[in-house]
């Protein structure tokens, strides 16, 4: 039996980090942004397999990455939210506390397992005027170690988060409308894909959390009506 | 994968439920969670809250599903104001019959069970699917049902597949046996029954039918002692919800009491009519 060969603790933490970076790099960004009437959420994705769910009443995920990681990560957040409101009340279940779960199971993937998740996620919860101390949206990101981040306005994850985020920030106000965010985030989608200046209509995924409806909030858009809210 | 410190330790390094429903989920990793009544010895001579009588009948755009409020504890009233129906999602409805206590929580469980195989799956579950689903949950209350605590729900919706509404009503065992016209269960099921029978039919409109579940109600509790009747007094109206393909529609406490003192009317004018 040979004896293993000594990698010290930080060398395989700096591999780790560096092939989890590289994984989610290649794919496509993801972005989310508050607007006058909740949160939308705002994917490139050609494929029909979604990036972008409902977990509960006010709460939407967001991932991008491996898609098989991702997904399951999404369903793990969808049994935690039923288990917690049917255990509690509906109310009981707050974007806060599933954001903090995702990152303990990220993060304990990323230490003890070999291979760290390649994904990074959004959580977003719309906030309610009507609830005391919730009238804030939240937006939550979490990495593929396990950091987790608030965030107030927007977010960008994955692909090239860095130059998406700057175009973002330099377009976004509060309370804009639908109609302006959706084009914002179009633009900001579209510059992100390396020669040409727009994706597609039919190659995004766009979901709201829409803070009027009664119940669940969340939203998918299909093709047409963001058709009508890009040209308009 | 699974979050730690969520759930009971059984799934354990198998990793935890992996599948799309709800009440399995609640069974598996939740057993201390789950609704499991059977394990309680007899529970005949418990004396809980009963509901009484719900019914559901086609009328010209869907389905229509009502009861009324009271809920029973033997010879006593428990509750003048219970709801016995319920919208499990936006194109299907539950109407409990039975014992309260489980008979709510399956409708709640019924609810939750939907919304989560929607969300993992990405895709509602068909109508049919649903009133499946609904016959094994009830299987599942079997031995509850056998010390005492008996769940027979009647299942109503609108199914977008074949453009239409859909009912079905269930026995003990699950035993699931969808129904063309119209339905009734609870202690004044036969009569709202009989009362159907004579006003039903399935061309009716939207304030036909109304007039015809009241009917069926006020009817029922003028026979039933366990069926609440229509009070006016402290306004408690029955529940009355309409199924169609645009959705769920609640109808509002007015428009009962006018459908109500309308039946009322026409009867003392009809007995005037008789006797003069």
């Amino acid at each position: 039996m040979s004896l293993p060969f000594y990698v010290s603790p930080e060398q395989v933490m700096q591999d780790k980090a560096e092939f989890a970076r590289k994984g989610i790099g290649r794919g496509k960004s993801s972005i989310t942004v508050e607007y006058d009437g909740g949160i939308v959420l705002m994917a490139e994705n050609a494929s029909s397999l979604s990036k972008i769910g409902e977990i509960y009443d006010r709460i939407a995920f967001a991932g991008v990455g491996k898609f098989m990681e991702f997904d399951q990560l999404r369903k793990i957040g969808v049994r935690y939210a039923d288990m917690k409101g049917y255990q509690y009340s509906r109310d009981d279940v707050r974007a806060r506390a599933l954001a903090n779960a995702y990152s303990q199971a990220i993060g304990d993937v990323f230490t003890r397992e070999l291979k760290p998740l390649e994904v990074e996620v959004i959580v977003a919860e719309v906030g309610d005027p009507g609830l005391a101390d919730h009238e804030q949206c939240e937006i939550y990101r979490i990495q593929y170690d396990g950091s987790i981040s608030d965030h107030r306005g927007f977010c960008v994850i994955g692909g090239s988060e860095e130059e998406l985020r700057s175009q973002l920030s330099s377009g976004y106000r509060p309370d804009l409308p639908l109609g302006e965010v959706l084009r914002l985030g179009h633009r900001v989608l579209g510059r992100a894909v390396e020669g040409k200046t727009a994706v597609a209509s039919e190659n995004l995924e766009v979901c709201v959390l829409e803070n009027a409806r009664i119940g669940r909030k969340f939203r998918r858009l299909d093709t047409d009506e963001l058709r009508q809210h890009l040209s308009g | 994968m699974r979050f730690p410190g969520l759930g009971s330790g059984r799934g354990g390094e198998r990793g935890g439920y992996d599948g799309s429903s709800f009440s399995e989920l609640l069974q598996l990793d939740h057993p201390h969670l789950a609704f499991d009544l059977g394990r309680y010895g007899n529970l005949e001579r418990l004396n809980v809250p009963h509901g009484t009588t719900v019914l559901a009948f086609k009328y010209a755009d869907g389905v229509i599903v009502a009861g009324d409020r009271l809920a029973t504890e033997g010879m006593r009233v428990a509750s003048r104001d219970v709801e016995k129906v319920y919208a499990t999602d936006d194109h299907s409805m539950i109407a409990i019959a039975g014992a309260a206590g489980p008979a709510i929580e399956m409708a709640r469980i019924m609810r939750i069970e939907l919304e989560h195989y929607e969300k993992i799956e990405g895709q509602a579950l068909e109508l049919d699917g649903k009133a499946n689903k609904l016959s094994q949950m009830i299987r599942a209350n079997l031995p509850a049902a056998m010390q005492g605590l008996v769940v027979v729900p009647l299942f109503a919706g609108f199914d977008l597949r074949r453009k239409q509404g859909r009912m079905w009503k269930f026995d003990v065992t699950g035993g699931r046996y969808e129904e063309a016209e119209f339905e009734a269960t609870g202690s004044g099921g036969l009569y709202a029954r009989e009362s159907l029978k004579k006003s039903h039919h399935a061309r009716a409109s939207k304030r036909e039918a109304l007039e015809m579940a009241v009917q069926a109600l006020t009817d029922a509790a003028d026979e039933d002692r366990g069926t609440g009747g229509i009070d006016t007094v402290r306004g408690i109206f029955p529940t009355v919800i309409y199924c169609s393909e645009p959705g769920i529609e609640q109808t509002p406490a007015t428009e009962i009491r006018e459908v109500y003192e309308f039946i009322l009317a026409r009867r003392a004018n009809e007995r005037a009519g008789v006797t003069s």
